[in-house]
């Protein structure tokens, strides 16, 4: 254990925080969106749209990062709309929905990507936050990152204390666990999943202009490549936790970022195996979580999925 | 502040109405679509939907892409009605084109009868394999199967990309990631001259009729529907839900299999990374379309494959953006699902509940809270 094996460690891990930063985004909002009873497997579509909205308000603007995140934001929170619309006033069915988003999103960011292809942005520069990315190891990895990372930060501490600690967080529990009960104390139970899903939306948008704006940064038709899937699965993976959601993101940064350095060392491995780590890594963790019914019943959201129209 | 009310029954007359309000309804945002594109709505709606019927290879165009999302919504709608959300259709073809494409290239030079069948059945199988193994993680671990299926879809394209870009690469492809073009006895025999439609098609019309009698006489179609739509009910009469996650997931996979093999042995004569454009999640749309009905499915199933071939029609001819076939495939589903809500439910009268009480015998549908 010698600095060498530190100047090959670091890099990785600080690609790691990098690649795991839409997963936060993403996970966080659709996790929020559970907690109140409704799965929406659209999060890879309003990601795609929040991709290209970032990136074309980026474009406009030379490469303006804050433009570009609001751009993307507004974009994915306006996707989710039409799901809510679907599955909350017209009561369809969650699963059908989100699978729709995510094709329409897919088509939508598409047609309106064709005319962006030919254009790239210059990226966002790290910020060194003083003393503390001068710790060895921890320093440059958590503290030497580009804005939006640290963003990733503060969301995941208002998310996790917001349900938690505060009273709206409470109340979005208690829609998702029983929306009849919810429902007969007085909440807006239609108008809390409205909130929840729209800011799910918002949330795959940032992920989507991270991706499109900082990460890349360029616009890639289908540029998401399965990663709104890959955070509704970090969902189960968390047990609707959102600490453990953060380590379930940070854990498949790590695997995106180490199969990247594989092929960049040349290890003599197809490529193709290893860009397929990530998804057969999604179904492995699936798989351990899943089997425990247990804490999966324990855990999820008694409402998840079902719908709720109010009688009165 | 609801809108709906539940309907008593839910209604006939818009089960099947809700397909076509949302084709209506998609024709009418892809005029506002194509205005904004500074295209008259009318002419892209004749060079979209008209033209490409004009002359017999339009038609057989239009044969040779419904055939496939036929084949694989057909497969899926069983599943569907039982709630098991296969949405990685795309993958279990691209594995069935994938084995199918196998037999093709160790059998090349063959002139041998039994190449061709051979591709179907190895399609038949990859897909089936590539449907039983997330039939195997719900069964035996609970893990879901849409992220699933969806998980091997995306394996399934990288698994496809090595294999024609490393062991089956064409040698004098210009290293272009495809593989050799097939030999004639690894390819369906053209139905006529000149038309790329070919004998493939048989196919879908025997699992068209064999997926009729199934649902409408087979006790096990009656066990899985059962299964999907009041599982506790099925639990009570000792059906297996276990039997219908397996039968759901291989069959549907099974097929996709075959329409991959179809596709190989087909139009494309090679495997390539581009093979499919996305039929497999088309079908998903088209199963919906079509109501789980396998001759609905063939309604929705020419449907699907006119807006195929109209966003090519309109790529070359008025230069409109190819992606367009992807927003008007995402727009009908959406639609529909809106639609579909006032099959179960309809729009509130805004009465006071006073004033009903004389009507309730002519409406029996009596409001769940008015039991309190």
């Amino acid at each position: 254990m010698t600095d060498s094996f530190f100047v090959h460690l670091v890099p990785i891990l600080i690609g790691t925080l990098g690649a795991a930063t839409p997963l936060v985004f993403a996970g966080l909002g659709e996790l929020v969106a559970e907690k109140t009873g409704v799965i929406n497997l659209g999060v890879e579509g309003m990601m795609l749209i929040g991709a290209i909205a970032a990136f074309a308000a980026a474009v406009g603007t030379e490469g303006n990062l804050a433009v570009g995140l609001i751009a993307g934001a507004i974009a994915g929170a306006a996707a989710a709309l039409p799901f809510g619309i679907l599955t909350l006033s017209l009561g369809a069915n969650q699963a059908a929905s989100g699978l729709a988003l995510t094709i329409f999103g897919l088509g939508l960011s598409a047609f309106i990507g064709q005319s962006f292809v030919s254009y790239s942005l210059s990226g966002v520069k790290p910020i060194a936050i003083p003393l503390l990315s001068k710790i060895p190891v921890l320093g440059p990895v958590f503290f030497n990152q580009d804005i939006v990372v640290y963003l990733s930060f503060v969301t995941f501490g208002l998310v996790a204390w917001t349900l938690a600690k505060t009273r709206l967080g409470l109340i979005l529990r208690a829609v998702g666990e029983s929306p009849e009960a919810a429902h007969a104390i007085g909440y807006p139970v239609t108008a809390i999943r409205y909130g929840a899903v729209v800011f799910g939306g918002a949330m795959a948008g940032i992920a989507g202009a991270y991706l499109s704006v900082v990460y890349t940064p360029l616009w890639v038709q289908n540029m998401t490549a399965g990663r709104g899937w890959i955070a509704v699965a970090l969902v189960v993976f968390a047990t609707w936790k959102p600490a453990r959601l953060m380590l379930g993101a940070y854990l498949f940064g790590g695997v995106t970022i180490l199969q990247l350095h594989a092929q960049g060392f040349g290890v003599a491995i197809p490529s193709q195996l290893l860009s397929a780590l990530p998804y057969i890594a999604t179904i492995v963790v699936l798989v351990l979580i899943s089997r425990d019914r247990k804490l999966l019943q324990l855990n999820l959201p008694a409402s998840l999925g079902k719908p709720f129209i109010a009688g009165g | 502040m609801a809108l709906l009310e539940p309907r008593a029954n839910p209604s006939r007359v818009m089960q099947w109405a809700a397909p076509l309000i949302a084709i209506v309804l998609m024709l009418l945002v892809g005029a506002v679509l194509f205005a904004s594109l500074h295209v008259s709505p009318l002419k892209a709606f004749y060079v979209f939907f008209i033209e490409p019927l004009e002359t017999s290879n339009g038609w057989s165009e239009l044969v040779l892409k419904a055939s496939p999302l036929i084949l694989i919504a057909e497969g899926l709608a069983l599943g569907f009605r039982a709630r098991i959300y296969n949405i990685g259709a795309e993958g279990q073809l691209l594995m069935g084109a994938i084995c199918a494409s196998g037999v093709a290239i160790y059998s090349h030079g063959s002139e041998a009868g039994w190449v061709l069948p051979a591709m179907v059945i190895a399609g038949a199988i990859g897909g089936a394999i590539w449907g039983a193994i997330p039939a195997w993680l719900k069964t035996h671990f609970n893990a879901e199967e849409t992220l699933t299926t969806l998980m091997l879809t995306y394996i399934a394209t990288l698994f496809l990309s090595w294999l024609v870009s490393v062991p089956w690469r064409d040698p004098d492809g210009s290293n272009f990631p495809q593989s050799i073009m097939f030999g004639d006895s690894a390819l369906f025999t053209l139905l006529f001259d000149g038309l790329r439609i070919n004998t493939s098609v048989f196919i879908t019309i025997a699992a068209v009729l064999i997926f009729w009698v199934f649902v409408s006489r087979s006790y096990t179609a009656f066990q899985i529907a059962v299964g999907g739509q009041a599982p506790a009910a099925a639990r009570y009469a000792g059906f297996s839900s276990r039997k219908t996650v397996w039968l759901s997931l291989v069959i549907s996979g099974l097929t996709a299999g075959i329409a991959g093999a179809g596709e190989v042995a087909g139009p494309v004569g090679q495997l390539t990374l581009s093979m499919s454009p996305g039929y497999g999640y088309a079908a998903i749309i088209v199963a919906w379309v079509g109501r789980l009905h396998p001759l609905g499915i063939v309604l929705s199933g020419f449907l699907m494959a006119m807006i195929y071939i109209g966003g090519d029609a309109g790529q070359v001819s008025l230069q409109l953006p190819s992606a367009i076939t992807g927003l008007f495939q995402g727009m009908l589903l959406f639609f529909l699902l809106g639609a579909d809500a006032f099959v179960n439910y309809r729009l509130k009268r805004r009465k006071p509940r006073a004033h009903l009480e004389s009507h309730t015998a002519a409406a029996p549908k009596a409001a769940p809270e008015a039991a309190t």
